[in-house]
């Protein structure tokens, strides 16, 4: 019966732990607590998925009110799947936040710091458990605001600016979507997914509908970052202090492609979206974001931020997925939630590992490191591989997704775009191997030293992860198409 | 002593499975690799462990192909990462082939390297070591991939792999040679090599090497022209013009990467892989009766006259010997391409033929760098008289490449050249002879400046001595191994044929 409950654990558990984190003196016995919980979510988060991958849903009514009045959490294997990445990420932060926090935030604020943390893990995670469209929102709410805070806490004043751009194109996002939801209500009178999905079947031709939806899929879109809505992104990556680099970066791009997918395919319809021009709009957006994002990466000269470009043109490419609309596309779209995760992560791990040595990831402070740092420049460039989507590593798989959804519809602009996308990938993360590897190192830098060990070990481990399940997929690709069939988008028909 | 521990070694071989010893083939070079990175500290050993390893595994090839002759079935699976696509090893003729080459040329180049390395001081010569070993590794899963994804896979960690060796000087030059070199092979790989896969794989939901091919009855014969331009350009290793530039501007790596990597392994890789697709994805039957190849083979034959036209103009030497490589590729892109059983003997043939003569020519280049410092042909007259042995390996060199008897060059070109006939292509017969003339004019001034020139300023050279020992070792086995080609290329030449379907 315990199975039951495990969705509404993996809320409240961190939920109850934030507030005590707060009141716990400064110093490791926060961040222990914190350890702790992580670790808890992730194996609730495993055991939920072992339960839901075989298609089965799992149904929890909060407070036993049945749905559609009370708020259901309504697990299938998307829902598992996504939560699993936001658990699995933050247990893997963790180790690797110890010192790096200890380094960029004042030992006064760590309690706090690990409670907003908390909070907002809260936030990414019932995200991906609720059923109810209010309650998604009052989520997205609680991570977002928890994540200004984070960012805020940046060891540079212009962390500030940053947190503010960032709260305020968010709220922008988060207030078109309760207008979408607002009139999504007036419209069904429902909050609930399923009953929404049901109920909006035979009123998708409503100008309301229409209205709602464009303003669901806006907000969302800001929280995605997607082209043109992407400002607030590179800097909030660039200035929050690196833990939550690499927890952001792997983590809340992914949550709010889940929430575009569960709103547009599961409350709305695969019909709905063919028939007004959205996977068009998809379609469009992604392309451009491919090309300039990676563009734009090309001319960072900070590693931080070539990243952050980066991340803008990877979430684009799912949102290409999204607009193929067929079950490749969105598996497409799910493996590479799955495997951008791993090498964002490791990739910003590697970065604020460079931080902790040398102060800063602007390229002049980097020359010839990859020579008096190698773990961490083979991890860099491990993870760029795979973000070039080199055979053997998980990039490669997402993007053999990709343009096989894009074929099998005879996209062949599509097609291409990808395969330039990864072209440009190249570009970029060769400028940053150029930098590490071959120009001379400077007279200062001779005397660093290879990162601590504690960053080391969970850099590696999704260093190694992004070999594993560019090998291994049976997890990734098994979990991406089952949930693309429950999701109920139609296979790609000529 | 020694006999009784050669007696285990040779016995241990023989208890391995065949699955095991297909695997520990593509493997051992990267254990070799970090056995050399844990010797970094001691150089002599360091190299005693890079030459162990190619012992080994060219032993372990032999005793491979020894299995292979006796008609075991080498074949293994190690991983399914997409569904119903694996990455697999299987042995067949063509792999064997190139592997055999591959493995025996990488013994006799670590020998080379190692006096070169030194004679040179050279830098990172650790580093240098460790990634030639995994280039090997990659080169022998490309030659035993057992299907178009796991050559893929291999193709990629070999252009990877090579990268830092050629940027091994760190200077401006060769960085840029390194970003002309990894952009190039890059872009070509992954625009067009994956679209090519992935198109296949969307049309046969397939990507198996099969007898005949698996595109034939599945795809439209008007597509596949394209399809097989698709692969041909893709293929950016086989270096068809005009995506040959990174060829040239690898030149500034050490010369053994040069010798062995960009004369045999990755050129080589990238012409195995253009006769594995043309013989075991399209099926030559489905070339010639779609007409695929009908276009493509000018760009074969302009790419054989171009660069050996360009190959004279060059006075660096290792830049003309690397655009006679361009020229001698395009020999095998033809053979494939005219998907005659004669013409893709001739092709696979010339893969080992071109190798031993080629890498000849690259050792003695290197020599001339290690021993005079000189690297202009301009600049070598009368150096030969100083440095016989080196000037006389390449003349035989020269001489196999022109496809002279008695050096195993002319097997190849003569199969070649009988393909052309086959499939009645005589404007091709008349670019392969042209081009044998043209590579006459190129080659032979080398050593004909060498033992009969004058130096520009008069100087007789007297100071100079031949390059180290383990190099004219080297280059001597190599020239020998021309010389030997002519009168036994039975074990090539079986192989060969039996890929080329033993008709």
């Amino acid at each position: 019966m315990i199975e039951q409950h495990l969705s509404l654990l993996l809320v409240v558990v961190p939920l109850l732990a934030a507030p005590v984190t707060a009141i716990l003196p400064s110093g490791r016995l926060p961040w222990l607590l914190t350890l702790i919980v992580t670790w808890l979510c992730l194996v609730i988060a495993c055991w939920q998925l072992s339960v839901v991958i075989d298609g089965s849903v799992i149904s929890y009514e909060l407070g036993g009110w049945s749905p559609p009045w009370g708020i259901e959490y309504r697990i299938d294997a998307m829902n598992a799947f996504v939560a699993l990445i936001v658990s699995a990420i933050a247990a893997i932060t963790l180790p690797y936040a110890l010192l790096s926090v200890e380094k960029e935030i004042p030992l006064h604020q760590t309690s706090l710091f690990y409670s907003i943390f908390l909070l907002c893990l809260v936030g990414l995670l019932g995200i991906t458990q609720t059923g109810d469209v209010f309650n998604l929102f009052v989520f997205l709410e609680i991570s977002s605001l928890s994540s200004y805070v984070l960012i805020a806490m940046g060891e540079q004043r212009r962390a500030l600016t940053s947190a503010f751009q960032y709260l305020i194109m968010g709220t922008i996002g988060a207030t078109f979507l309760l207008i979408g939801i607002g009139l999504v209500y007036a419209e069904t009178g429902t909050l609930n997914m399923v009953d929404l999905n049901q109920r909006l079947h035979p009123i998708l031709d409503h100008r309301t509908v229409h209205t709602g939806f464009a303003f669901i899929v806006v907000g969302i879109a800001l929280k995605l970052a997607l082209f043109p809505l992407h400002l607030w992104l590179p800097n909030a990556y660039k200035y929050s202090p690196s833990v939550i680099s690499v927890f952001l970066a792997a983590t809340a791009t992914k949550v709010a492609v889940y929430i575009m997918l569960r709103m547009v395919f599961g409350v709305f319809s695969n019909d709905f979206v063919r028939i007004t021009p959205t996977d068009h709009m998809f379609l469009l957006l992604g392309v451009f974001g491919v090309i300039l994002a990676s563009v734009a990466a090309i001319y960072q000269t900070d590693v931080k931020r070539l990243l952050a470009y980066s991340s803008i043109a990877q979430v684009s490419y799912m949102v290409l997925g999204m607009g193929l609309a067929s079950v490749l596309g969105i598996t497409a779209t799910l493996v590479h939630v799955f495997n951008h995760a791993l090498m964002k992560g490791a990739l910003f791990m590697a970065c604020g590992a460079l931080v902790y040595r040398v102060g800063s990831s602007r390229f002049e402070k980097l020359n010839g490191l990859g020579r008096q740092m190698p773990w961490t420049f083979t991890a860099i460039f491990i993870a760029g591989l795979s973000l070039i989507g080199i055979p053997g590593t998980a990039g490669f798989i997402s993007k053999w997704y990709f343009v096989r959804a894009a074929l099998e519809q005879q996209s062949w602009f599509i097609a291409l775009v990808i395969l330039l996308g990864s072209l440009l990938a190249v570009v970029y993360m060769w400028k940053i191997v150029e930098v590490m590897f071959l120009r001379p190192v400077s007279d200062t830098a001779l005397s660093v030293k290879e990162a601590p060990i504690l960053l080391l070990i969970p850099m590696w481990v999704l260093v190694i992860a992004n070999i594993y399940f560019g090998i291994n997929t049976e997890l990734t690709v098994n979990v991406a198409d089952s949930a693309a069939r429950l999701l109920g988008v139609a296979a790609y028909h000529e | 002593m020694l006999l009784i521990l050669l007696q285990d070694y040779w016995g241990s071989l023989h208890t391995m499975s065949d699955q095991q010893l297909l695997l520990l083939a593509v493997f051992l070079p990267f254990a070799g690799a970090i056995g050399v990175m844990l010797c970094r500290r001691w150089p002599n050993l360091r190299e005693a462990v890079t030459l162990t390893t190619a012992a080994t595994v060219c032993v372990v090839v032999i005793s491979l192909y020894l299995r292979f002759l006796d008609g075991a079935l080498l074949a293994v699976d190690i991983a399914e990462p997409l569904p119903g696509l694996t990455i697999r090893f299987e042995v067949e003729s063509l792999g064997m082939l190139f592997a055999l080459v591959a493995s025996t040329l990488w013994l006799i180049t670590s020998v080379y390297a190692i006096g070169y390395m030194r004679g040179h001081h050279e830098l990172n010569q650790t580093r240098f070591y460790a990634l030639f070993a995994i280039a090997i590794g990659s080169t022998l899963g490309v030659a035993f991939a057992g299907n178009l994804l796991t050559l893929f896979l291999w193709y990629e960690i070999l252009t990877i792999a090579t990268y830092p060796l050629v940027a091994h000087a760190g200077t401006d030059e060769a960085r840029r040679g390194a970003r002309t070199y990894v952009g190039i092979l890059l872009t070509t790989s992954i625009v067009l090599l994956l679209l090519a896969i992935l198109i296949t794989y969307t049309i046969t939901g397939s990507l198996d090497f099969r007898e005949g091919g698996i595109l034939a009855g599945k795809l439209d014969p008007a597509w596949a022209g394209l399809l097989y331009a698709l692969f041909i350009f893709g293929i950016g290793k086989a270096a068809v013009m005009p995506f040959h530039r990174w060829l040239p501007a690898a030149m500034v790596a050490p010369t053994p990467v040069s010798a062995l990597l960009h004369a045999v392994a990755v050129v080589k890789a990238g012409v195995f892989t253009v006769l594995k697709v043309t013989i075991y994805i399209f099926g030559t039957d489905f070339i010639t009766s779609s007409g695929a190849n009908d276009w493509l083979i000018w760009f074969a034959g302009s790419t054989i006259l171009l660069a050996s036209l360009v190959a004279m103009t060059k006075d660096n030497l290792k830049l003309r010997l690397a655009y006679s490589t361009i020229s001698q590729l395009g020999y095998v892109v033809l053979g494939a391409l005219l998907a005659t059983n004669m013409s893709l003997v001739g092709g696979a043939l010339h893969i080992s033929m071109h190798a031993f003569a080629k890498i000849t020519l690259f050792f003695a280049a290197g020599a001339i760098l290690v021993a005079a410092n000189k690297s202009e042909v301009s600049d070598m007259g009368g150096l030969g008289r100083a440095m016989p042995i080196t000037f006389g390996t390449f003349l035989i060199g020269s001489l196999s490449i022109i496809g002279l008897p008695p050096f195993g060059g002319m097997w190849s070109k003569w199969y070649l050249g009988l393909g052309t006939v086959e499939s009645g292509q005589w404007l091709l017969l008349c670019v392969l002879l042209i081009s044998s003339l043209l590579n006459i004019a190129y080659l032979l001034p080398v050593p004909v400046r060498g033992f009969f020139g004058k130096a520009r300023d008069g100087t007789t050279y007297t100071h100079i001595r031949e390059a180290p020992v383990s190099c004219l070792i080297a280059m001597m086995i190599t020239s020998l191994a021309c010389l030997l080609l002519f009168f036994y290329p039975d074990p090539f030449y079986e192989l060969a044929l039996n890929a080329a379907g033993g008709k």
